[in-house]
């Protein structure tokens, strides 16, 4: 087992290398233009050379690349282009602020999800189960965006309830943070629930669920100790890795809500060719992914007595 | 609810199961009636869509969905079961009556230790604390003969083997003591030697426990060895009943047979008195016939009786015991009298060697990347799938390849196949050493006149493609012809070679039955007129009737090509029917090898004998000496160093057997045993298979 | 089910035949009211695209008169013929009407496409992955593993932003983001269906790998990748709605159901026809290939 979380974490390792490569090399290949971006378009060819030799941008790809990642490990990434202050000091927080919002968000949708898809999953084909399913399916249908327009449409404008941005300038509201995790909340749960309901509706059909049927348990027993703890596996990777979706899907709503998050953050950045910027948020990124597939992965060897016991 | 003590067991009177489909109503189960008295095994027996474990999932009152119990009762001592309420009929199942499974690893909870689905039972039941529930647990577990109860108490299922997960599934059924135990083919999914330890342990825990049981199976021959009464069911009827020594001696209804023509008994012989397989094939559920639902298939059917209405089961007179008969003409019939002996067929010629395996090794690297076996300098281990192996087969000839799992007659085929290659050793094959060319390098010739036929119908041809297309694409590989009409005229051919109608050549798999896909996967192998054909496990999975036919197929086949049969089996019934020569296989490595007759009589090698005794033979009056083996199965990466049989041989003479491997000894010319018991005391055994000569019996079988 | 064919069908399949069976497949569909729908849906649009030139009043680029409510009248100028705007106009005068029904096209043009090209991607590295297992295999899971594990928007943002948007550098990202998952889905298939006997008597008779994969093993893994297909057009839908909307979709002139969104949604409050009809329309496009996969689901474990 712990030969296996090693060798799991050793590839995570390896990943972000190999990403954080693949970035490097994509964004920084063309010297020229990076120096074209701090300096701003209007300096002089001859500025720019100077500070290309000055910061060392005519060296070797692989040198430039072995010092760039020699300071990301000390957590050192640059200068943001755009905010001209350290990236790390406008990363952190806004990483913490989407960490709030992904949190409430989970809070409310795990629960959510896995109780829909559980009710539903337990009588597969029954109104209950066809209802969820379909609401289900509605809700993935509506892109983030889409339902964004709709919320702020009903709470915003029309009950007037919610306020319409989040960008907490007078400090944190909670106020503001619902409307972005209703969109969240109501985007995913959907996914999730039908997972659920997939997973538990095969374990239903099994034939050792007929026999604790047969053995003559009581139907809540049944349920909670035999179909349960198998019907729970997949979701939990499922969940997981939704921890990666999350990163995602925050990007819209941040950017929609203007909620001064780790995703709109991103965007910026992308949009405004803040190179050191986009390097450090795509890190942290990979991070948290392979972060999180690593812990499903682990997670999921744990949970299944097949796995780790053979 | 008030039990009655002092009614039988279990009452079912004219039941009727129907379930609700796309299609309408289908009935399942037609005038169904079962009487079963404390202490009493009775068998249910037919092919499939008969019935019978729709019958079993009716006295649990858990038909599903969409299955009903249209009429009839069902009184368990006493108790109508219809009219239980849900937690009545849920106090029921598991204490009074309890079930046993096909497939004992998916009736298991992978995710929960067996202890606790172990203990549940008595917990739930009688209210008694854990621990009372944990001694009682691995006393059960004793009963049913399992090594260290302690130790499956802690395990999970996957932890422990199939045949032991099959005594943990029938602990589980005893635990709360039922006075009914509903067994639904609990051994076929098991290795013969390992079916035989559970069957015996089956009738034992019966008159152990005074539990009755109902067992259902499509093997006659299991059915007698473990019940008092039979009832033999056809397409949801039950067309005979009685016991075993009435109904197995004395067969009443055609039906019953023309099963028992189908089965190879002792007495059948391929040339002499073949199989008779029963014509026609079994009605689709909704279009059974008036009357008689086995009257088109009947040799005796007479029009106008037996199609007009509706037959009931007549008592057989004279009969001391209940035997009871749903046939119209049964006082007509005398099956002795029918008998002829038209039906021989001559005997295939041998002719020259055309196969020689010559110490032919198979090893596969297992590569173990965990870091303490890195360490420890063993990371690469062998899997020693095959070895030593040495036989031949001439032209004509049918060579069985017998063992069970694991003892590598899978390999072996692929080698020979080409999907391997030998790690040593020759495998010669017309002229050439065929062990180490893989397919891809071999001629289309080559490939064309070696062929196999593959076990698993249902997976044996590509679901997408249409039957003409597929046996067309072999016909065109193997460079037999190129002209598109007449590679349709050859694939028309051969679908007449194995009985099937022409206009199948348009058709998809998903259309045909299992018996006709294995037909065609046997056309597809002929397709390029092949010297030999590996048939690996070709009828196992079939009905017996529809196997009977498959068969006498092949052999028919064989006997007009003269075609080498290299017959992979684990089933010496059929075996001893088909092979001339037998080649037994344990762990990697020939055991024994010789002629049918050399090794069906004494000399012995112990797994030979052990694998006789374990064959069910549904003949009351061949006697079999009961050898029942303990042990384990070692794991294929850490075999004995000695006799792989060493773990679980029955005559193990010391440290002999784990230290060294035997030498070959050669009781004759050609019949080799691997055993380090000299020969004559192996000699002097008695034979494991008794068969009462002709005139000795009490009826006539062929 | 007999095909009524005068020559048998060598086991290659002909494309005409190969589409007779998907016709008939669809009829299947009736079976399940939810499949129905999302057919119907996805054939309505799929009909409003390829009928553009004839449905669309107006020009999607024409700034005529803007800030028009729903139902108002165009009066017509020198060069433009009156007419209503059934759905409004936005704050640059354009009919709203118009820009969905031609902004149909670009997405049912685009999304296929990229879908289409991701399937190829995957399909051949999944069977390559599952029929040849050993260091192949581990060499395309772990590829796999390390692009999945990039969050999918992320990357987009980052591809787009650094080589600029386009729509061939959308189907590129799009095929590069999703390949990985269909992969994975093939190899599962492939490892599944690769032990069945018919694909040793191919193996038997020296069949090349690739006629195997192609030929024996893809055609039965139909089923489940039919599925995936519809779900995964939803999904690249939806990604190029957010592209759009974040201002990195495809660039003007084609209209773009996402950009029109951002663009008109600070005009939400006093004229929410603007954005809500884009909104329906996107929607109601994913929700038809979400049903339709959903009913083709149903059918396919009927059977």
């Amino acid at each position: 087992m712990l030969i296996f979380i090693a060798k799991r974490l050793g590839f995570m390792i390896i990943t972000m290398l190999v990403v954080s490569m693949l970035l490097f090399v994509l964004l920084e290949i063309n010297v020229d233009g990076v120096a074209t971006k701090v300096l701003g378009p209007y300096s002089s060819q001859e500025s720019r050379e100077i500070w290309l030799q000055e910061n060392g941008y005519r060296d070797p790809l692989a040198v430039r690349y072995g010092r760039w990642l020699g300071n990301a490990a000390v957590g050192d990434f640059g200068d943001s282009v755009r905010f001209k202050v350290p990236v790390g000091d406008v990363m952190w927080p806004r990483l913490w602020n989407t960490a709030i919002l992904g949190f409430w968000t989970f809070a409310i949708m795990i629960p959510l999800s896995l109780i829909l898809g559980i009710l539903a999953g337990m009588k597969e084909g029954s109104k209950l189960d066809r209802a969820i399913s379909v609401t289900g399916i509605a809700t993935t249908s509506v892109p983030e965006f889409a339902s964004a327009v709709f919320l702020s449409a009903i709470f915003v404008f029309w009950l007037k309830w919610l306020p319409g941005t989040s960008s907490m300038s007078d400090g944190f509201s909670f106020k503001q943070l619902l409307l972005p995790i209703m969109v969240l909340v109501l985007y995913d749960f959907g996914y999730v629930a039908r997972m659920t309901r997939a997973s538990m509706a095969e374990v239903m059909t099994t034939h050792y669920i007929r026999t604790a049927v047969l053995k003559g348990l009581p139907y809540r027993q049944v349920i909670l100790k035999h179909a349960l703890r198998n019907a729970l596996i997949a979701p939990f990777t499922v969940i997981m890795l939704q921890v990666n979706w999350l990163l995602s899907g925050v990007i819209v709503v941040e950017f929609f809500f203007a909620y001064k998050g780790f995703g709109a953050l991103l965007l910026e950045a992308s949009l405004n060719q803040d190179i050191f910027m986009i390097e450090a948020c795509a890190m942290v990124a990979v991070f948290v992914a392979v972060g999180t597939q690593t812990i499903a992965d682990v997670g999921y060897t744990y949970l299944n007595p097949r796995i780790r016991f053979s | 609810m008030q039990f009655d003590e002092n009614a039988p067991v279990l009452e079912i009177k004219d039941l009727n199961l129907s379930y609700w489909t796309r299609a309408g109503e289908i009935p399942a189960v037609i005038d169904f009636s079962l009487t079963i008295d404390k202490g009493e095994s009775i068998g249910l027996v037919g092919e499939s869509g008969c019935g019978k474990s729709t019958v079993a999932m009716a006295i649990m009152q858990y038909m599903g969905g969409n299955g009903t119990i249209k009429s009839g009762s069902i009184k368990f001592k006493g108790v109508e079961l219809n009219t239980l309420a849900p937690d009545e009929l849920r106090r029921l199942r598991g204490a009074e009556i309890s079930m046993i499974y096909q497939e004992p690893f998916a009736a298991l909870n992978p995710s929960l230790t067996l202890g606790t689905q172990l203990k549940e039972v008595p917990i739930i039941h009688e209210g008694i604390t854990d621990r009372e529930a944990h001694d009682r647990a691995v006393k059960v577990l004793g009963d049913v003969r399992l090594p260290d109860p302690e130790r499956v108490m802690a395990a999970y299922p996957h932890q422990i083997s199939g045949g032991q997960q099959q005594r943990v599934v029938i602990a589980m059924g005893l635990l709360s003591n039922p006075s009914l135990l509903l067994l639904d083919e609990p051994t076929t999914a098991l290795d013969v030697t390992v079916e035989a330890g559970i069957t015996k342990l089956i009738a034992d825990i019966a008159k152990q426990y005074g539990t009755s049981q109902v067992y259902i199976s499509h093997n006659l021959g299991l059915i007698l060895e473990v019940c008092d009464r039979v009832f033999v069911m056809y397409s949801g009827e039950v067309v005979e009943e009685g016991t075993i020594k009435s109904l197995f001696t004395w067969p009443k209804h055609p039906y019953t047979h023309g099963l028992f023509g189908c089965i190879p008994l002792p007495t059948a012989d391929k040339n002499a008195a073949p199989l008779k397989p029963i014509r026609g094939q079994l009605p689709l559920p909704h279009e059974r016939p008036t009357g008689c639902n086995f009257g088109p298939r009947c040799d005796f059917f007479a029009d106008g009786r037996c199609n007009s209405r509706d037959i009931a089961m007549t008592q057989v007179t004279g009969s001391a015991a209940d035997h009871r008969v749903r046939c119209e003409r049964w006082t007509e019939l005398d099956f002795a009298a029918e008998i002829s002996h038209d039906e021989q067929k001559p005997p295939i010629s041998i002719g020259d060697t055309v196969l020689e395996v010559d110490g032919m090794q198979k090893y596969y690297e297992v590569h173990d990347r965990s870091i303490a076996a890195i360490i420890a300098g063993q990371s690469v281990k062998l899997v020693k799938a095959n070895e030593a192996l040495d036989f031949d087969a001439r032209e004509g000839e049918t060579v069985a390849i017998v063992g069970e799992s694991g003892c590598g007659k899978s390999t072996f085929a692929k080698v020979l196949m080409g999907l391997e290659t030998a790690t040593d050793g020759e495998v010669r094959y017309g002229g050439t050493n065929i062990g180490e060319v893989p397919v891809r390098e071999r001629t289309p010739k080559q490939i064309g006149s070696l062929q196999m036929v593959f076990q698993n119908p249902s997976d044996t041809l590509n679901p997408s493609h249409t039957i003409g297309g597929q046996i067309g694409r072999v016909i065109k590989k193997f460079g037999v012809e190129s002209d598109k009409v007449k590679i349709r005229e050859r694939v028309l051919e051969l679908l007449d070679l194995v009985k099937l109608p022409r206009d199948f050549y348009i058709r998809r798999p998903r259309q045909l039955s299992g018996g006709q896909k294995q037909r065609v996967g046997i056309a597809r192998a002929f397709a390029g007129n092949p010297a030999m054909v590996i048939a690996d496990e070709p009828v196992s999975a079939l009905d017996v009737s529809v196997a009977a036919a498959v068969t006498e197929l092949l052999t028919d086949i064989q006997r007009e090509h003269k075609t080498t049969l290299l017959f992979i089996s684990h089933d010496l019934s059929v075996v001893r029917y088909l092979a001339d020569r037998i080649v037994v296989m344990y762990l990697g490595q020939i055991m024994e090898r010789g002629t049918t007759d050399e090794i069906f009589d004494p000399p012995y090698h112990p797994y030979t004998e052990a694998l006789l005794s374990a064959v069910p033979i549904a003949d009351p009056e061949v006697t079999k000496r009961e050898i029942v083996l303990e042990g384990n199965l070692p794991s294929v990466m850490n075999p004995p160093k000695g006799c792989p049989f060493t773990t679980r041989c029955q005559h193990k003479i010391g440290r002999i057997c784990d230290e060294e491997r035997p030498a070959v000894q050669m009781a004759s010319n050609g019949h080799a045993i691997a055993c380090h018991i000299p020969l004559d005391e192996l000699r002097q055994a008695e034979p494991v298979i008794a068969v009462p000569k002709a005139e000795e019996r009490v009826h006539v079988t062929q | 089910m007999a095909e009524a064919t005068a020559t048998p069908s060598m086991p290659a399949p002909t494309f005409g035949a190969a589409l007779m069976r998907a016709i008939r497949s669809f009829a299947l569909l009736r079976e399940s009211w939810v499949g129905m729908i999302g057919a119907g849906l996805v054939f309505f649009w799929i009909a409003v695209a390829l009928l553009a030139p004839l449905l669309a009043p107006f020009d999607p680029n024409a700034t005529l008169m803007p800030f028009q409510k729903p139902g108002a009248l165009f009066p017509g100028n020198e060069t433009v013929a009156a007419g209503t705007f059934w759905l409004g106009t936005d704050q640059l005068g354009r009919d709203i009407l118009s820009r969905i029904i031609w902004g149909s096209q670009t997405v049912l043009i685009y999304a296929p496409l990229a879908t289409l090209s991701a399937y190829t991607v995957g399909i051949l590295m999944g069977l390559a992955a599952g029929y040849y297992r050993g260091w192949m295999d581990d060499l395309l899971s772990r590829v796999a593993d390390i692009i999945l594990s990039f969050p999918v928007l992320v990357l987009y943002i980052i591809i787009i932003a650094t080589i600029g948007a386009s729509g061939v550098v959308i189907i590129v990202a799009i095929t590069f983001a999703s390949a990985p998952g269909i992969m994975r889905i093939v190899r599962g298939l492939v490892l599944d269906l690769r032990n069945r006997d018919y694909v040793a008597a191919a193996q038997t008779r020296g069949e090349s790998a690739w006629r195997i994969m192609l030929v024996e093993i893809l055609p039965n893994a139909r089923g489940p990748l039919i599925v995936d297909a519809c779900l995964r057009l939803g999904y690249v839908i939806i990604t190029i709605g957010v592209l759009g909307f974040l201002g990195l979709g495809l660039p003007p002139p084609n209209p773009d159901w996402g950009g029109m969104i951002n663009f008109s949604r600070s005009m939400a409050l006093a004229f929410p026809h603007m954005v809500l009809y884009s909104c329906v329309a996107i929607s109601s496009l994913i929700l038809g290939f979400n049903l339709l996969a959903d009913g083709l689901r149903e059918v396919s474990l009927r059977d």
